[in-house]
Parts: C-alpha cells; structure tokens; sequence
C-alpha cells in the first residue's frame, strides 16, 4: 500500500501515487520499488545524496520518464493524462536563449493553453508580464534569456512554470543559482502560490528537491527523504519523524 | 486556441529564432552556392548545354538535400539547448503542431535558398528550359516538401542519438529515393522537355501525401520518446 505522507488531506485523489514504482537503466536502479501518496495541497520537500533517485523520481511524475515497474498515478490518471496540470522546472531553463523573456513566456502561454480556450494576444501578454513581474524581472526588457544572468534565468523559468498555473508543480534545484535575498524572494512567492486553491478548486501540490534544507524549511510542510532509491524517512512538521 | 493556433505559434517561433540566430539559411545558401560554381567550373556547362540540361535537375536536387541536412539538424538541436523539448513534451499543445510548424518554417527556409539559387543556377549553367517552365512552380514546392518533411521528422528522430549528424542522412537518404528521384526526373523532363513530367509529379504527390501522413501520426511517439 502507498504510504500516506500527510493525512487529512480534503481532497478525494491524492495528487501523485506512487505503488511500487522502480526505475531501471541498464543494471542499476535509480528507484526501488517506491510507494508513496502525497495528498493535493501538500508541500513536500525531496531530500538525500546524490544518485538517491531524487530527480528520477521527479522525472516520473513530471511525465518526461516512465516508471519500469509499478504503478504512478497524478490525480488518479497517468503523467501523460496530465499534460498542462503539471509544471516542472529543472536545472535547465526550457527557455529560448534567442527570444526576450517575454516572447519566451507568451510563446509558452500559447502552447499550454488548451484546446478549445480562448488565447486573445492580448491577455496572453498580460499574463506573461504579470508572470515576470512577479519574480521581479521588467517584461519590457528587450535583452535575450541567452544574455541573462543565472539568476535571472532561474527566475525567468520560474515565471515559466507559474504562468501555465499548474496544479502540480515540481522545483528540482530553484535556489541553486540565487542569491539569499532572491531565494527568499522565490520561497515567498512559492509560499503563496501553494496557499491558494487553482480556478477549479483544486488544492495546489508542491514537490521540490533541494540540498539547501535549511533554506527551504519554510516550504517544507513535509519532507521525504530518499537513499539509494528507496524511501528512508518521511518527516511532518507537526507530527515528527517517522521511518 | 485551435490546431492552426499552436501551427502558427511554432511557426512564428522558428521564424523568429531563424531570423536571430541565421544559422540555417547561411549555411544552406553558402553550401549550394559552392555547389553549383564549382560544378559549373568542372563541367564548363556552356559547351554542353544537351548534357548540362540532363543534369542539372539532379545536381540542383542532390545540392539541396545535402544542404538541407544542416539546417534540419540545427532546428532540433535549439530544443536540446536547455531542454526546452521538455517543456514541449509537458504541455497540452498537440506534439504533431510543432512538427508541422517546423516542416513548415524548415519548407520557408528551404524555398528560400531556392529562390536566390534557381536565377544563379540559370546563368551559371546558361539553362533555357524546353519544356512547360511553369511546371517548376509546382515541382520544386512538391520536392521542397518532400525533403523538409521527412527531414524533420527523422531528424526529431535521430535527436537523442550521439552522432545525429550522421545518422540522419543514413535515415533520410533511402527513404528520400523514391521522392528524389522523381523530383530529378520531372525537372529534367521540364528542362529538356524530351518527356511529360506528369507521371513524376504523381509520383512526388503521393509520396508527400502518405509520408506526411505517417509523420503526423507517428510524430507524438516520437517526442515522447526517453
């Protein structure tokens, strides 16, 4: 049975299940049989060494891999049922480096619009500048993401994933390239963003792989912690640690 | 938003980083460019304008295949640099939208080496087609499409391999045989006007119409592929 990381969730389907879920390249395996439940409106922090499957794991739910064996469900579908609900930002950009931040991100507003949505220009713009805003870069800023510091770019791809208003959303390494005062800036807004139900009502899921614990304890109403692919410890904030 | 919205999206998109970045055009234009002054060089077409009828409609053919190799590879490795793919395989937009936008931006582009190549082709090689001349405005669309098509598709195809460069043409090649030699056979039918290219531009129709076909049912797997 998947283990319940947060109890009492409101919400009927857990936001990612995973039932025995391993990931296998060639002979090594990154994931070992992992079983796990993360309600919707949680906000969990990945923890663990390197090569502990941290990042496989966000992987999977994220869609971009698919589990060898076992069973991953995101709001009871598969990843690839899921497409638009979930956002992902990894140690990449998946920005232009030749477009401004701001074609970047009405380019991306266009194609995570669904079928069938209304898309006028006009609001795709506004949302994007909005987007920039809010992780306080200028959208009339007409200098490339390829002349951008790392910085910025890690905020620019942060506005990326905000923008497409997920319901999942998952952070692998988003304070890596900040200063203290931006990452602090960047947990705030997080902090915001997990606090407020989306459009339809859905509580907003978090899951965020950092080595920068102590930095991130704000966003860590639970953490997990993996090693050598298998879950070690789930701590709540509340109820302490359990094995 | 519709299917045409997410087309012209990653259309504007591929104009736009073509136009920044002008890797694909220089490249191609340069490539046949040479091409053609050095085959007119070895050849001296002006003494055999017989011969040089025969042959340029495959010389014109093979220079834009090979050109077009580079300009292909180089649309797909822009989504490998900071894993935007990724951000195209997580969203909704229908995965088959931004193969037909990048066939279609790759056919622009590819249209438009032909365009500054065809006037330079004609004096270089001193070309007065005998046959229909205006059939060339259907052929060399035909062709263009038949490269640019199956090129972007196998060139998403060949991205996560270590030496796409090579492999693509050792994909592409073959399967474009078919296409290319009825593009050869039906310019060179317009230039010595010695036969009807009609059965060659069924040929290129049909072709088009069943690889395009494939390419957009296929493409999703393709892009969804570890």
């Amino acid at each position: 049975m998947p283990e319940l990381v947060q109890p009492g969730s409101s919400h009927p389907l857990p936001a990612v299940e995973l039932d025995r879920v391993s990931k296998i390249f060639g002979n090594f395996a990154a994931l070992r049989e992992v079983s796990l439940a993360i309600p919707a409106g949680s906000s969990v922090v990945l923890l663990g060494e390197n090569g502990a499957g941290k990042s496989t794991l966000m992987k999977m739910v994220s869609g971009l891999w698919t589990p060898s064996f076992g069973k991953l469900r995101v709001f009871g579908l598969t990843p690839a049922d899921q497409r638009g609900r979930i956002a992902t930002m990894g140690h990449a950009s998946m920005l232009y480096d030749e477009l401004t931040g701001m074609e970047n991100l009405e380019y991306f507003a266009r194609l995570y619009t669904l079928e069938g949505q209304p898309a006028p220009r006009s609001e795709l713009q506004a949302r994007a500048a909005a987007a920039l805003r809010a992780v306080a870069l200028d959208p009339a800023n007409t200098r490339r993401v390829g002349e951008y510091s790392q910085g910025m770019r890690q905020r620019a791809s942060l506005a990326r994933v905000l923008l497409t208003e997920p319901d999942l959303l998952l952070l692998d390494e988003p304070f890596s390239n900040l200063d203290v005062q931006s990452a602090h800036a960047m947990i705030d807004r997080l902090l915001a963003w997990v606090d407020v139900p989306s459009a339809d009502g859905t509580p907003r899921t978090l899951m965020l792989i950092t080595h920068q614990a102590e930095l991130a304890s704000p966003l860590a109403r639970t953490t997990v912690t993996l090693r050598q692919g298998k879950v070690a410890t789930i701590q709540h904030r509340q109820e302490g640690a359990h094995a | 938003m519709n299917y045409a919205d997410y087309v012209l999206a990653h259309f504007a998109k591929e104009l736009r980083l073509e136009w920044r970045a002008r890797d694909a055009i220089n490249g191609m234009l340069f490539f046949t460019l040479l091409v053609v002054v050095v085959f007119a060089m070895a050849f001296d077409p002006a003494s055999y304008p017989t011969i040089t009828r025969q042959i340029s409609g495959g010389l014109l053919w093979v220079a834009l295949l090979f050109a077009s190799m580079n300009a292909l590879n180089q649309s797909w490795a822009r989504e490998l640099k900071n894993a935007v793919l990724d951000a195209h395989r997580l969203a909704p937009a229908p995965g088959s939208a931004l193969f037909l936008g990048k066939a279609f931006a790759n056919f622009f582009f590819v249209t438009a080496v032909e365009m500054v190549l065809a006037p330079v082709f004609a004096v270089f090689y001193n070309l007065h087609p005998l046959g229909q001349t205006w059939l060339l405005l259907i052929v060399l669309p035909l062709g263009t499409w038949a490269l640019v098509g199956n090129g972007t598709f196998f060139a998403a195809l060949s991205l996560r391999t270590r030496n796409r460069e090579l492999l693509l043409p050792l994909i592409l090649f073959p399967i474009s045989l078919p296409a290319l030699l009825a593009m050869i056979q039906a310019t060179t039918s317009i230039l010595t006007g010695e036969a009807s290219p009609n059965l060659w531009i069924k040929v290129l129709i049909g072709y088009n119409v069943i690889f395009t076909t494939a390419c957009l049912l296929f493409f999703d797997t393709v892009l969804q592929g570890e």
